[in-house]
């Protein structure tokens, strides 16, 4: 349809060179042309943030960006997450909170809220809600969601 | 949370961490979308645009034109695949009204299937469906199921169905009552609505002639079924694979036009075809529900007993009849009556077609409606008896004494006969606990100081654990490994911990040693899948009873090497050993397993390896029961409704994870929320629908979601099963919309107001500026 052009997308530290058309978006050029599928489409209109992470370390909806505009950018996903075996305080608090159920919106949140627990690691109860507000979770109710995101941020603090 | 540490892990009623969680927090997931197979084509449904039309003529040529587009089809390329049938089997007195993949003749609903596109990729795909063009001679459409109904093909009446249940004299009791109270209440379009959109694969092997299915959610043995027999093909060369599911919710996982398209396209264009659905298909072509009127009214005696209930419902099938048949139609008439006695009852439910998305199960089918309507009127008696509502239910609720309590009534081929509970210990126990009394003070004095606040109780009893039968299989490696294959579906409930927790039970074993198989058609011949909360009742049990025969079987084999009696051994972390002597003699399962391998000697006439299959029946469904309480605070400016405080009562008979059936009532109370408040298909006259984005469609964020007190008893395990298991799945969301109703009715001071949800902003502001408030 269109003339494609070569990007070089960063993802999770390794490059991955892909000609790109550029109305393809992030979102699918990083699952069905880097084969990296853990970031998930729930809405394709930025609304559930299921496909949240981060570009330059700020969470984004890789469903609202265009791939060819994250060349030469740093991506961050959640396959990027654990320290190799080890998870991340994040990923072990969802697990030990029973935070997910079908897991499928797990990726958006644990991205969205590594973005911004590194930005702002004493966010207040509060203000983390609202952040966490963006997105959407069908099967969890929420409340352990919340309760996993705390544990983490004190944990990742009092570490830090 | 009782996490069990410093031993085995994973028994009965541990809160155990989940086995599915480790993929799922890492990306390593395999939903439907991230599965692909070499050189497969992207199919891209046509959608219609119309409500209720005649298909003229279809124009496909300049799709088929654009490069990269393999085929276009229309209801002519598959005039040979009969419309989709019935889960259950075929009837005849509905099977005019079923759906064909593609539309035939007329369109339905806007979202009816007209034209598939293949393409080689899914922006190409979308790129040609633009270019069909479909010219449709607009029909009357038929928006409401409480107007008269219209003609259907020439043949029928859009009044698919009337299904009635009931048992006692009406008239007489009515005619003889001291009181009737009378309400006409609706509950919404609303439905399921999970995170990730639907999709399929469909796979044929040519060479050993089998055609496969990826993205089967739910029900995948029996979708097996019934493609089978639309496409005249044999179980063994048909088959369904369950990956990960982003939510099931009653909805995925049926038999849907796309499912049956991808299977029959990848049969005749000889390649694998993938179908993914986007958000605003999912909202105009996965199932809808709920949508019912009920003009409901008691017979009231003296003493405020509820002598008689009468109720007469409209229920809002939509364009077609799906997989489900009527289905919820008996589901809300088999358990309208709920924990109440009523002596005499009848439910007639106009079963109707209008011009929709056509409608079937979302989470708690029938009883979610039911018991907001039945919750409706006894507010609306304890009003016009001037009673106490909680002494009104009281005076009703079948009594612990008269149980198991059987009824004149069918919900899905199952005579109603409530398992043993008591539901007014409950209540006592729940009203205690939340402090009611004090509670009621308190809102009082709030109300006086003008804060618009007020609480609301809903009584429901569940079903769960539908028969009739389940069986499961367990092998035991030489390793000491336990494979456990079920016939189960897994929709991100956790089935796979709850069976492998079932299965360390008695086999001793860390349940991190279980490795569980749901959802392949290929490793089992029979599966209930994952509905009606049925799996962990039904399959959980068929699982244990195998368990049991793989231990009977691991223990005689070790008595014989170990020179000793059966009865005198057990197991623990995998080793056999003397019960009273766990550091003596021992063999690990791997080891007996080795000895049980075809050409050992040390068989004997015993059947070869460590395994076992067992079945399980079940008589009756059980019947969990329990209540939910929720405190609100109105905000008249804005018609806001802020959920305080919420309360979910519910006996589980035997937990098997906590932790998990906590995570389904909060979750469950989440959906409860959103179809109370938020959700609702709305449409124009013309049938337009005008919720098709998360935009229109408001799904709860945290922000709405309250965090529930639980209180999970098990007084009462189930007499139907031996492990006393009840269902979890669906009693969070069913008491939600009646509780919630309640309290904002007690809120605005206005009695009965809450006739209709969802509570919106825009209907709460009606109500209180009708009032004067």
């Amino acid at each position: 349809m269109s003339d494609k052009k070569d990007i070089t997308l960063t993802i999770n530290g390794r490059d991955h060179n892909v000609s790109v058309d550029p109305r393809w978006t992030l979102a699918d050029v990083i699952r069905d042309h880097c084969g990296q599928t853990g970031t998930h489409l729930g809405c394709e209109h930025g609304i559930c943030g299921a496909c949240t992470i981060l570009v330059d370390d700020s969470p984004v909806r890789s469903c609202l960006m265009f791939g060819i505009q994250a060349d030469g950018k740093k991506i961050r996903t959640v396959e990027g997450l654990a320290n190799g075996d080890e998870y991340h305080p994040l990923q072990r608090a969802f697990i030990e909170n029973h935070a997910l159920q079908c897991g499928y919106c797990t990726p958006g949140f644990l991205m969205l809220a590594t973005g911004i627990l590194e930005a702002q690691p004493d966010i207040s109860d509060d203000d983390l809600n609202d952040v966490l507000s963006s997105n959407l979770c069908r099967c969890t109710g929420y409340a352990n969601i919340i309760k996993a995101v705390r544990i983490a941020r004190d944990e990742m603090k009092a570490a830090s | 949370m009782a996490t069990a540490t410093n031993r085995m892990l994973g028994h009965l009623g541990d809160s155990v961490e989940r086995l599915e969680d480790p993929p799922l927090v890492t990306g390593k997931g395999r939903f439907v979308g991230d599965i692909n197979f070499p050189d497969q084509l992207h199919m891209r449904i046509v959608r219609s645009d119309h409500a209720h039309g005649k298909i003229i003529s279809v124009d496909t040529s300049a799709a088929e034109a654009v490069p990269g587009v393999v085929a276009v089809w229309t209801t002519e390329n598959i005039d040979d695949v009969p419309p989709i049938d019935f889960r259950e089997g075929s009837d005849p007195t509905l099977a005019l009204f079923r759906q064909y993949p593609l539309a035939r003749e007329l369109v339905r609903y806007v979202g009816d299937p007209v034209v598939a596109v293949f393409a080689e990729d899914p922006y190409t795909a979308e790129d040609a469906a633009e270019l069909v063009v479909i010219e449709i001679e607009p029909l009357p459409v038929l928006i409401n199921a409480d107007d008269p109904p219209q003609d259907f093909k020439g043949q029928a009446t859009t009044e698919a169905a009337i299904v009635e249940q009931g048992y006692g004299d009406i008239d007489t009791t009515f005619a003889n009552a001291f009181k009737v109270v009378e309400i006409d209440v609706k509950v919404s379009r609303h439905t399921g609505v999970p995170m990730e959109c639907r999709g399929a694969i469909g796979r044929y092997d040519e060479a050993r002639d089998v055609l496969e299915m990826y993205g089967a959610a739910k029900v995948p043995h029996r979708n097996r079924d019934t493609l089978c027999r639309m496409l005249n093909r044999p179980a063994s060369g048909l088959h369904l694979f369950e990956g990960h599911t982003g939510g099931g919710f009653g909805i995925r996982g049926e038999l849907y036009p796309e499912d049956v398209l991808v299977c029959v396209a990848a049969m005749r264009l000889r390649r694998p075809v993938k179908w993914i659905e986007d958000r605003r298909e999912h909202l105009m072509a996965a199932n809808h529900s709920r949508q019912q009127r009920h003009i409901i009214r008691a017979a009231v005696a003296e003493d405020g007993e509820v002598v008689g209930l009468d109720d007469e419902l409209y229920l809002d099938q939509g364009g077609y009849i799906r997989t489900h048949g009527t289905r919820v139609a008996n589901m809300t008439t088999g358990t309208l009556p709920g924990p109440y006695r009523f002596p005499v009852y009848r439910s007639i439910c106009h079963f109707r077609l209008t011009n929709k998305t056509p409608a079937a199960t979302y989470r708690s089918p029938g009883r979610c409606e039911s018991t907001f309507v039945r919750e409706r009127l006894m507010d609306a008696v304890a009003v016009a008896m001037d009673m106490d509502p909680i002494a009104l239910r009281r005076r009703n609720l079948i009594s612990l004494e008269e149980m198991p309590y059987g009824r004149a009534l069918d919900v899905l081929g199952d005579s109603v006969e409530h398992d043993p509970g008591d539901y007014a210990g409950l209540l006592d126990q729940g009203l205690a606990q939340i402090g009611w009394d004090d509670l009621q003070k308190k809102l009082a004095k709030r109300r006086a100081n003008g804060e618009m606040v007020g609480a609301g109780i809903s009584m429901f009893f569940e079903k769960s654990g539908l028969g009739p039968s389940d069986g499961a299989k367990i092998f035991v490696d030489n390793e000491g490994f336990i494979e456990v294959v079920t016939g189960g579906a897994s929709i991100g409930q956790g089935f796979e911990t709850a069976m492998a927790q079932i299965a360390a039970e008695d086999l001793g074993t860390d349940y991190r040693r279980i490795r569980v198989v749901h959802g392949q058609t290929n490793r089992i011949d029979y599966g209930v899948g994952a509905h009606a909360s049925r799996a962990t009742v039904l399959t959980g049990t068929a699982v244990s009873l195998t368990a049991q025969a793989v231990r009977a079987k691991a223990l005689d084999m070790a008595a014989e090497l170990l020179q000793t009696s059966a009865d005198s051994l057990t197991i623990t972390d995998g080793v056999v050993h003397a019960k009273d002597n766990p550091t003596g003699p021992s063999l690990t399962l791997g080891e007996i397993a080795e000895a049980l391998i075809p050409t050992s000697k040390l068989r004997g006439d015993r059947e070869p390896y460590l395994k076992g299959e067992e079945w399980f029946h079940i008589e009756h469904q059980t019947y969990p029961y329990g209540h939910h309480i929720a405190v609100v605070k109105v905000d008249p400016d804005t018609g806001g409704v802020e959920i305080e405080k919420y309360f979910i009562a519910y006996d589980i008979g035997r937990a098997i994870n906590p932790m998990m059936i906590e995570g389904q009532l909060v979750g469950g109370l989440a959906q409860g929320v959103g179809g109370a408040l938020f959700e609702e298909f709305t449409y124009s006259e013309t049938g337009d629908p005008q919720a098709v984005t998360f935009a229109d469609y408001l799904i709860p964020t945290l922000q709405e979601v309250p965090d529930p007190e639980i209180l999970l008893t098990e007084d009462f395990p189930s007499i139907r099963t031996p492990l006393g298991i009840k269902g979890a799945g669906e009693a969070g969301i069913t008491g939600a919309a009646g509780a919630i109703a309640s309290a904002i009715d007690n809120a605005i001071g206005i009695p009965g107001a809450v006739t209709e949800t969802p509570v919106s902003p825009q209907r709460l502001k009606k109500i209180l500026s009708e009032h004067g408030k």
